[in-house]
């Protein structure tokens, strides 16, 4: 894969998103603490580390849907620290969600132009009306959409209801969903949890063609370390809400804290 | 006077230059991008030809080499197709699911040099192949999706760049194309079909442009076909029946091959476009038949009355039809009320609603569900034909339709039967030879050059050819009454319950079943019964399960001659696949291949045991094996102990 190859200028190439010393605490207890990032422009950066460590947290900072305490976010040099995530939405940054957040009872192809929903700029009239600019941007939004239904292979889905799906198959949804926004940089929070092994295949050759292909930066967590050492170029360790480790899957894999945070500290061993 | 008699017509690739010549707008092919319908007209798809043609020729592809396309039915490898006929070159179409050891086999005994394949998916297969197939050259791929990562290498180049050297190519070499199609002639091999076989390694049947020509003109001719019918050309293009319909008689007659959208799509494709005619494999008849049975059973209750009151009206009109008989006023008063409220809609959700012909053919049809959907005003007929004789012998004609026969020989075609009750065939669809077999070519053909088809039949007094089953199969039960395994399975598998059922009886005291239930319909019947399960397996070892069965035997019984009763089966505890080699991939039972896998199985349905433990080997998609081991219990039919003790 070009992935492994490519590795050295892409983890050079300028930051897209840089998150500096951020801190979240809720009530007495602190979820992410100073924690910094720079995930490079193209690049796939898994944010990896034990359950509550902070991932998620991270994650709902950087897409605005909790505030930090302290510390900045940028993107792209602009700081988008106290934005709301419509706002943060708008400039490019998409996600997808650990417990799958579509409607359920709407098809995919509604899900796929809902998530379209920031490029619209047709007023509630023109819409309803259908006629003029109106239709001639809901056609341009369906051939979008159609785009990314073909490039998930959801073409016999289209019309279907996204809450009769399997769950492997509405995580591919949602995936969609994300990017029909037409992101720059585009959040996966678990998009393989709960997946079989074949759906999880599927699933990191999308995150893959996704990033190749449409030229997405890529911020994953996941729990599967196959996949994230596989796909990643940068992995980033969290452990209680402090960053333990970061640098290349072999790298990480390599740093004795990161194995003492997964697997404990061997007996007699001192504390890092 | 033939196509195949004049030059400027006499190979396919000659016939696509004529349609692009009369009919240049008129439409060729279809496919859907985007979920919209694109469609390419003769000249259009005449000009693809041309440009990959060069293109390949650019690549130094020369006559007598070979091509395989990979992958679902799209316009771009029936171009490849065409485009190595047109160069003098042979077409090897390979499955797309077959399993590495099968693909190399085919690759390496047809040494084939280009692969076109359709997507990232089947390009790895390939590559991960790369080190066994000393003769692949090149491998081209048409869908652009996820081949980024593979521009850096020297064999892989995509379609359009293929075309682009093409015309490149042309702008040297002047007029090269035309000479090209010019020295093709009719008897020249266009392609080398590997049929799947029933029996060992799949052998490579060569057809010629005269085989393929001729026989379209034959379908066309007698069944009616125009210019401007639309067709699926959705069957797999390794099998050899899709070249004939969706190259063959496509060209012949000028009809318009659409390709669906992705093979889960085809149903409602299907509906989108109301195609002309369709060709499908009993298999998926049954599955049809299966949808509108479980959508009957989900209805409200009225509606459920309504759909079962005017089924059981059509099915009356239906056996009066068949039977040549008058059909009452007041039935027919019933059928056009039906019309409106049943068969209508239900040929419509079934996209058949403007078919002229439909054809059932590769294996047979059960007798109920071939007049299920006859009584539905669908005018399904019976075609039969083999790999070796391009894919057609007879159809039967409109008005004519019965369960029991395959049909009257095409134009052009004869047919006899030899004393030991083998169908024989004789005509220019009749192929060429197995490529570097020639001791079995020899074998295959009589003495006299017709071809022997290896299923045992008669020609009736009416002129229509009957098959009773392949000629190796039909056997004895004891006692001496003849036994032919298919007959008792097809009337299993018209039960919506059971996908597949293998029959054995051949020199034993009577008839036991190995039954694989559909996993679709079961797990529906259920979850409407609040039966909770895990897996095929687990469905497959409940009690309720095996009851269910057991009643849709009793049902078949019935209708069974008292020796061919069924009187043991058992629930298999996983599909039967091709993957396996259970199955072909045109997905006819391999008899021999089974019986000899399940050899404990069979001898436990002929002893006293009460249950059966099966190890068998299960091999995954990308060619990996397992093995699982269970045991398998053996049910008996209510009744049938008497008779077993018997025997």
């Amino acid at each position: 894969m070009s992935a492994a190859e490519s590795l050295a200028d892409r983890g050079a190439a300028a930051p897209i998103l840089t998150v500096q010393g951020v801190s979240k605490k809720f009530g007495g207890v602190t979820a992410v603490q100073d924690v910094s990032l720079e995930v490079p422009d193209g690049a796939i950066v898994s944010v990896i580390g034990p359950n509550g460590a902070g991932k998620t947290s991270l994650l709902n900072m950087v897409s605005g849907f909790y505030r930090p305490d302290s510390g900045a976010i940028a993107l792209d040099g602009n700081d988008i620290t106290s934005l709301r995530p419509s706002q943060i939405a708008a400039r490019g940054v998409a996600r997808t969600f650990q417990n799958i957040a579509l409607f359920s009872g709407l098809t995919v192809l509604d899900n796929l132009m809902l998530g379209r929903h920031v490029h619209m700029r047709s007023g509630v009239l023109a819409s309803a009306l259908y006629w003029g600019p109106a239709r001639k941007e809901e056609i341009a939004h369906r051939a979008r959409c159609e785009e990314i239904i073909e490039f998930l292979k959801l073409q016999d889905l289209r019309k279907q209801q996204t809450g009769a799906l399997s769950y492997g198959l509405r995580k591919r949804v949602e995936l969609g969903r994300a990017l029909a926004l037409e992101p720059k940089v585009l959040l996966l929070d678990e998009p393989m949890g709960g997946m079989n092994q074949d759906e999880k295949e599927d699933m990191a050759r999308y995150v893959l063609d996704v990033n190749i292909e449409r030229n997405v930066t890529v911020v994953l967590i996941e729990h599967d370390m196959g996949v994230v050492m596989d796909i990643s170029d940068r992995v980033v360790v969290l452990d209680r809400g402090r960053r333990i480790g970061t640098g290349t899957p072999d790298e990480v894999q390599r740093n004795p804290d990161v194995i003492q945070a997964y697997l404990g500290t061997a007996k007699g061993g001192g504390q890092a | 006077m033939s196509l195949v008699d004049s030059s400027d017509t006499c190979t396919l690739p000659k016939l696509l230059a004529r349609n692009a010549r009369q009919w240049p707008a008129e439409p060729a092919i279809r496919e859907k991008n985007r979920g919209i319908w694109q469609t390419y007209g003769w000249a259009d798809y005449h000009a693809q030809v041309r440009d990959f043609a060069l293109g390949l020729a650019a690549l130094g592809f020369k006559r007598g080499e070979k091509l395989t396309v990979v992958g679902d039915n799209r316009p771009r490898l029936y171009v490849a197709q065409l485009a190595a006929a047109a160069l003098g070159g042979y077409s090897v179409p390979v499955y797309q699911d077959s399993i590495a050891t099968e693909l190399v086999y085919v690759l390496n005994h047809a040494e084939v040099s280009v692969v076109v394949a359709e997507d990232q998916e089947q390009v790895d297969k390939i590559l991960s192949l790369r080190d066994q197939l000393p003769n692949l050259r090149w491998i081209i791929y048409d869908d652009q999706r996820g081949m980024l990562g593979y521009a850096g290498m020297a064999i892989v180049k995509s379609f359009p760049d293929v075309e682009e050297a093409g015309r490149a190519f042309a702008r040297q070499n002047a007029g090269y194309f035309e000479a090209a199609l010019v020295q093709g002639q009719p008897d020249d091999v266009a392609m080398i079909a590997y049929t799947s076989g029933t029996t060992g390694t799949p052998k490579g049947v060569m057809l010629s442009h005269r085989n393929m020509i001729s026989i379209s003109e034959s379908f066309v001719a007698a069944e009616g076909i125009t210019r401007g019918d639309n067709w699926l050309a959705y069957l797999p293009m390794a099998w050899v029946g899709d070249t004939t319909f969706s190259v063959g008689v496509g060209l012949v007659a000028g009809i318009t091959a659409n390709c669906p959208e992705s093979p889960e799509t085809v149903q409602r494709d299907l509906r989108e476009l109301g195609p002309s005619g369709l060709v499908a494999p009993p298999r998926i008849w049954e599955n049809m038949l299966t949808s509108i049975q479980v959508r009957a059973a989900d209805a409200s209750p009225m509606k459920r009355w309504v759909y079962e009151t005017f089924r059981a009206v059509a099915e009356q009109v239906e056996l009066l039809r068949s039977e040549g008989r008058e059909v009452p006023f007041g039935r027919r008063l019933a059928y056009a009320l039906g019309e409106v409220l049943v068969y209508g809609p239900v040929r419509d959700q079934l996209g058949l609603r403007n078919t002229r012909t439909c054809y059932t053919g590769g294996a047979p049809l059960g007798p109920d569900n071939f007049r299920f959907f006859r009584s539905l005003g669908i005018n399904l007929k019976q075609v039969y034909g083999a790999t070796e004789a391009s894919a057609l012998i007879a159809v039967q004609p409109d008005g004519e339709a019965n369960p029991d026969t395959v049909g009257r020989t095409l134009p052009g075609v004869q047919v006899r039967v030899d004393a030991r009750g083998e169908v024989q065939v004789c005509g220019d669809n009749v192929f060429k030879g197995y490529y570097k077999q020639d001791d079995v070519t020899r074998d295959t053909l009589t003495a006299d050059g017709w071809l022997k088809t290896g299923d045992a039949g008669f020609v009736d007094p009416q002129g229509h050819v009957a098959i009773i089953d392949r000629a190796k199969d039909v056997g004895k039960l004891a006692d001496g009454t003849p036994f032919a395994p298919q007959f008792v399975e097809n009337k299993l598998k018209f039960s919506p319950y059971i996908r597949e059922a293998v029959a054995f009886g051949d020199q034993r005291p009577f008839v036991a079943a190995m039954v694989s239930i559909d996993i679709n319909t079961v797990g529906n019947w259920a979850e409407r019964n609040d039966l909770a399960y895990t897996s095929y397996l687990d469905l497959t070892r409940k009690a309720e399960v095996a009851r269910l069965v057991l009643g849709e035997i009793d049902k078949c019984n019935a209708g069974l001659p008292e020796a061919a009763r069924v009187r043991r089966f058992l629930l298999l505890n996983k599909e039967l696949d091709a993957d396996d080699a259970e199955m072909t991939r045109t997905r006819k039972v391999r008899r021999r291949f089974v019986a000899e896998k399940y050899a404990a199985v069979v001898e436990a349905f002929y002893g006293a045991a009460k249950a059966v433990e099966v190890t068998m080997e299960i091999t995954f998609e990308d060619g990996r094996k397992s093995t699982l081991t269970s045991t398998i219990d053996i049910h008996d039919i209510p009744g049938a102990d008497a008779l077993r003790a018997a025997a």
